[in-house]
């Protein structure tokens, strides 16, 4: 289920089975930089996800306690009002089992393994590439097979 | 026009301003979207303007804070390897490289070599894009040899 305004395709490809299996995956994207949610909006998109996106940690906290769920969420570290560590944890905290992404520039070691102790499954540099989303693809779709 | 339009891109990557992550974006364009890459590197100028005007009055403060300035700086360069500009992001590394040693002289001279880049670069995608405008749309993305 997600709330808000919903994502529309912009797809003009041949439907595949993968793409009938990845049109039932949302994704939300979490970044307060317009030109990063712009661009994994779009990514994601094309792989026939449906997509929201949130400026920043707490707005996603609220599209989660107003009812909204996502099987992934891709979430930035450095960001206003509240930060992606901090909103992983909350979302954990509440009990949110979708796959969290962490996307970010951070270049430490330390930082990163600061950011997946907050409860990722995943951290990528920014930005994604098709193979990061091929690989998150799969880990889904495997999730979705087990479950 | 096409032609043209096909050695202005060729150009950008052959001289070094931009690589392999702006032919990513435009794998992203299509019929739906046509303006992508644009829409972008628009949002791309406009976030990264503010950063550097950040960076700019960073560095009137004497003494540099570069804790600050290297944190600026990264998260300049983080958005200008999303569009692939090449040169800003060998510049904005030059620029960390001297705030970790502490060389505000280094940070200075290389902050102007940036800028530089930063303005050629926009004025070149401009002309590229309004070329792109009057040519019409492309199928699909062409791979630089």
């Amino acid at each position: 289920m997600m709330l808000g305004n919903c994502a529309t395709s912009s797809s003009l490809s041949t439907t595949s089975d993968e793409d009938i299996v990845n049109n039932n995956l949302t994704a939300l994207v979490v970044d307060d930089s317009p030109m990063i949610r712009k661009l994994h909006d779009m990514h994601l998109k094309k792989f026939g996800l449906k997509v929201q996106v949130a400026e920043n940690g707490k707005n996603a906290i609220d599209l989660f306690r107003c009812g909204a769920s996502f099987n992934l969420i891709l979430m930035d570290k450095e960001m206003p009002i509240m930060d992606g560590a901090e909103a992983t944890r909350e979302l954990r905290t509440m009990g949110v089992t979708s796959m969290i992404v962490g996307v970010t520039s951070l270049d430490s070691i330390f930082d990163r393994q600061a950011f997946m102790e907050a409860g990722l499954d995943h951290c990528f540099t920014k930005p994604l590439t098709t193979e990061n989303i091929n690989f998150l693809l799969q880990e889904l779709n495997k999730n979705n097979e087990e479950n | 026009m096409r032609r043209q339009l096909q050695t202005m891109r060729k150009s950008l990557f052959d001289q070094g301003y931009l690589d392999e992550q702006f032919v990513q974006l435009e794998e992203l364009q299509d019929d739906a979207n046509p303006n992508f890459v644009e829409e972008v590197v628009t949002l791309y100028y406009r976030d990264s303007g503010r950063i550097i005007l950040n960076i700019e009055q960073a560095l009137e403060r004497k003494p540099f804070d570069f804790n600050k300035l290297d944190a600026y700086m990264h998260q300049f360069k983080g958005s200008s390897s999303s569009i692939g500009a090449k040169k800003v992001k060998a510049e904005s590394t030059l620029f960390r490289e001297y705030c970790r040693s502490r060389n505000g002289e280094g940070c200075m001279r290389t902050f102007q070599q940036l800028k530089k880049e930063y303005a050629t670069l926009r004025r070149k995608l401009e002309a590229y894009f309004q070329l792109a405008r009057q040519a019409g749309p492309v199928e699909t993305a062409c791979r630089p040899k």
